[in-house]
């Protein structure tokens, strides 16, 4: 419990290294074909250590990280694609462990706030700007009071 | 709450052990009385301006500033109690039991202080009653009104935080008996650039707070003006600069101490820091606007209340717990709720303010979309639009667990994916802003300025496509925009000072009459292209070698060869380590020695791993040292190379020392003139 309400430093720290310090991958894990390796490691960079706190599997020192890593270079040796690792690895843990969460319905807001918020605040402005210039070359027709000072003040003409 | 003298048990105790005894104890309870005292003077504060201004008694509403002043001296009395308990290691107060241990070095007992829940909320309010006494102090040429009524919003907020720190988060609550010893700090926290980044994030966020202040009473008040702006800008550039040296503080401890030479993960923590920076620099732009043009007002006031408003949320984020994850919440909701509340009555209480009385505010100039002010709106939509991307991925999982208890991970990929989008366009365009005329600019006069810039920026990606051996396609255009940034600043110098338009001496005469905000703006873009060049070096074209060294053993890694000598044991002041030994030799030459290590904390019963780094010109060369590998002999040692990484952090403090230079000019102006108006005082020659 401690560790939740713990200082904004201690929560960096705790979601960095205490929970699981940084080592990431062990001498032993690295595969002899570097072009194998090359796509196991981006593979592991995009799966998520399963008990620390925003770290991919390629970052983690958790021993489950280490089992996902070198399951990643298990089903790379026997020769599946990428993507079937992924969804290997997705069937059998969940989504959770998906650092970049796939276009789905549940995740359709994630995905599509930014750019929707983006049009709106550039739809936002044109209208302004159309506005001010619309009030600035055609003012609005004067108030009640407005007309009322200008007839006391030019008379009744 | 257990405050008896502990020196009653110890009945054989000496008199003068007894009396150093009980005038240690006087401290934490002065500490403790001064906390609530201070919440007692924060509501006056709040209330009788505010009572002051709608009868419009201004004995009432001058009652704000002594009582900043009051309630800040009663703070620092609270903080420096707690400070002391901290250094003296008096194990009677609960924090200082679980957060200090005598053998902790001072430095770390100092910042021990801060490096806890309690102790960082009373930082909090401490720099939050800094600034009111700041506006107290210095703002005598403030109109009252607006005094009075900045000084009772900032009371509340403090009214608030106090009375949060006193019913959930008291620092100064005793042990009896107390321990002999304490539990220690967390290890990772003993760190020299960790003491110090709490202190400026804390500027950083609570120094919104005065734009935020500002933006109510100018609600309240019905009426916003060009001197409004005036005021706000220095405050927002100082929390600005301070968060900016923050964020970089944190970022280059991240980098040397987690061992594998990241330096942002796109943390939810990390990312409650960076949102209230994006909407801050997006307030500073348009505060200049609001300054210079008249324009933007409705705008600037939102965007304050909204940049605060994200300090606020960080706060909660990284207080409430909620982030570990949402169950960790609900089991012990106190301090969050209280949070959330706080949260719900600022930010709701603002915007519901803005939305009645911002209709009342008079619209400003008019200008062209291609124009300075226009490129200052396309800066403000790229950053805040930027800033909803890391909103929302950071509150997304939290939100869709809370509701349907799905699980998801929003990690780096989603960041870099959603945030890059905005941000280039957006250093693109940043050149371009400065050279543009206010109201009516011309695209193509300022493109034309630019050439020389974006031939440089163009010869730079050409060039290190040539000299490009691997690494993404995309990277050598992410130089090409730094350059772009770095050369574009200088342009604008150049032209402002007509170089090659008129003579040397009128040039020169010109550089110095020069603004220094000018120089500041200038300084900051630059910055920003800096730190562009070192994240796409060091992302795009960093070396990794993973090894089991046996000692005697070379390796080879950027042109660098490295012998591992050994691991030898070291005691620490509070630790044990074993360092490795490692001579790096570049092309026969002896370079250095690196020295990575693991410490283990005795007490605390945690590690750190402290890297080796060499850091040189072209980057840095980094080591750390991992375990015995089972077979025995072999250790398992990382090996980096991580190139012109340093330019991240020379960059961020390039851009912290543009925002000092223009603050230099700000304070000279501020008021500038109302001072006019009334009698001419003498002002002693500035430049």
């Amino acid at each position: 419990m401690r560790v939740g309400f713990s200082s904004l430093i201690l929560s960096l720290a705790m979601a960095l290294l205490a929970a699981c310090p940084a080592h990431a991958v062990e001498p032993d894990e690295v595969l002899q074909d570097p072009a194998f390796e090359a796509r196991a490691r981006t593979i592991s960079e995009g799966l998520r250590c399963l008990v620390c706190q925003n770290q991919s599997i390629d970052d983690s020192e958790a021993p489950l990280a280490k089992d996902l890593r070198l399951l990643v270079r298990e089903r790379l040796k026997a020769g599946d694609s990428n993507e079937q690792i992924v969804d290997f690895i997705v069937t059998r843990y969940g989504e959770f462990v998906l650092l970049k969460p796939r276009f789905e319905p549940h995740t359709l807001v994630l995905w599509l706030a930014t750019p929707a918020g983006f049009l709106a605040a550039l739809l936002i402005i044109a209208l302004a700007y159309r506005r001010r210039m619309a009030e600035a070359t055609n003012p609005p027709p004067l108030s009640v009071a407005e007309r009322r000072k200008l007839k006391r003040l030019i008379g009744d003409g | 709450m257990a405050r008896r003298c502990q020196g009653e048990r110890r009945g054989a105790a000496s008199q003068g052990e007894l009396e150093e005894h009980e005038s240690r104890e006087m401290i934490a309870e002065t500490g403790h009385y001064a906390l609530i005292l201070a919440l007692g003077v924060a509501i006056v504060q709040m209330v009788l301006p505010l009572v002051g201004a709608r009868i419009r008694d201004q004995q009432l509403m001058a009652v704000a500033g002594p009582a900043a002043q009051l309630q800040f001296l009663l703070i620092a009395i609270a903080f420096i109690a707690l400070m002391t308990a901290h250094i003296t290691s008096d194990f009677s107060v609960e924090n200082v039991w679980r957060n200090s241990a005598v053998a902790k070095p001072l430095l770390y007992k100092i910042s021990g202080v801060w490096g806890n829940h309690e102790g960082s909320m009373v930082l909090w309010v401490l720099i939050l009653a800094l600034f009111g006494a700041a506006v107290a102090i210095f703002g005598t040429n403030l109109p009252y009104q607006l005094k009075g009524n900045v000084l009772a919003v900032q009371a509340s907020i403090a009214a608030a935080f106090l009375l949060f720190i006193v019913t959930t988060s008291n620092p100064f609550v005793r042990l009896d008996p107390a321990p002999f010893d304490g539990q220690g700090l967390n290890p990772v926290l003993q760190d020299p650039a960790l003491a110090f980044h709490p202190p400026f994030l804390y500027t950083g966020y609570v120094g919104f707070s005065m734009a935020f202040s500002f933006a109510i009473a100018a609600l309240i008040d019905g009426r916003i003006d060009a001197a409004w702006a005036r005021w706000v800008r220095p405050w927002t550039l100082a929390a600005w600069m301070c968060l900016t040296l923050g964020i970089a503080m944190g970022s280059w401890w991240a980098y040397y101490e987690l061992g594998w030479g990241g330096f942002w993960f796109w943390d939810p923590v990390e990312n409650a820091s960076f949102m209230p920076w994006l909407a801050g620099t997006a307030l500073l732009h348009s505060a200049v606007v609001m300054e210079k043009r008249d324009a933007l007002k409705v705008w600037t006031i939102l965007l304050a209340i909204i940049t605060f408003s994200l300090s606020l949320m960080g706060t909660f984020l990284v207080r409430s717990g909620v982030l570990t994850s949402v169950h960790a919440f609900a089991i012990d909701p106190a301090r969050g709720i209280f949070i959330l509340a706080i949260m719900g009555v600022f930010i709701g209480g603002a915007l519901a303010l803005f939305a009645w009385r911002a209709p009342l505010l008079a619209q400003g100039g008019l200008f062209a979309p291609i124009s300075r002010e226009g490129s200052l709106v396309l800066n403000n939509l790229l950053l805040t639009t930027a800033c909803a991307a890391v909103f929302v991925g950071t509150l997304y999982p939290l939100a869709l667990e809370a509701l349907t208890g799905d699980k998801i991970s929003v990690g780096a990929p989603f960041f870099n994916l959603t945030f890059a989008p905005l941000i280039v366009p957006l250093i693109v365009a940043v050149p371009f802003g400065p050279l543009l005329a206010w109201k009516r600019g011309d695209l193509l006069a300022a493109a034309q300025r630019l050439m020389a810039a974006a031939c440089l920026a163009l010869a730079a990606i050409v060039l290190v496509l040539a000299f490009r051996q691997r690494g993404p396609w995309l990277a050598p255009l992410g130089i090409g925009l730094g350059i772009w940034l770095i050369a574009g600043a200088v342009t604008e110098l150049v032209y402002r000072v007509k170089l090659f338009d008129a003579s040397w001496s009128e040039a020169r005469r010109r550089l110095r009459s020069l603004p220094r905000s000018a120089y500041g703006t200038a300084l900051a873009h630059a910055g920003l292209g800096i730190v562009v060049i070192g994240i796409v070096a060091t992302t795009a074209w960093r070396s990794e070698a993973i090894l089991a060294m046996k000692p005697g053993q070379t390796a080879s890694i950027a042109g660098y060869t490295l012998t591992f000598k050994g691991v030898a044991p070291r005691q620490g002041p509070n630790y044990r380590e074993r360092v490795a030994l490692l001579e790096v030799t570049r092309n026969g030459e002896e370079v250095t020695e690196l020295t990575p290590s693991k410490r283990e904390f005795t007490l605390e019963k945690s590690g750190t791993t402290e890297a080796g780094i060499h850091p040189n010109w072209r980057g840095d060369l980094y080591a750390v040292l991992g375990d015995q590998l089972k077979d025995g002999g072999a250790y398992s040692i990382r090996l980096y190379f991580n190139p012109l990484v340093r330019l991240i952090w020379l960059g961020a403090l390039v851009m912290f020392i543009g925002g000092a230079v223009s603050l230099s000019d700000r304070r000279l102006r501020v008021g500038a003139p109302r001072r006019a108006q009334t009698k001419a005082t003498p002002v002693p020659a500035a430049e």
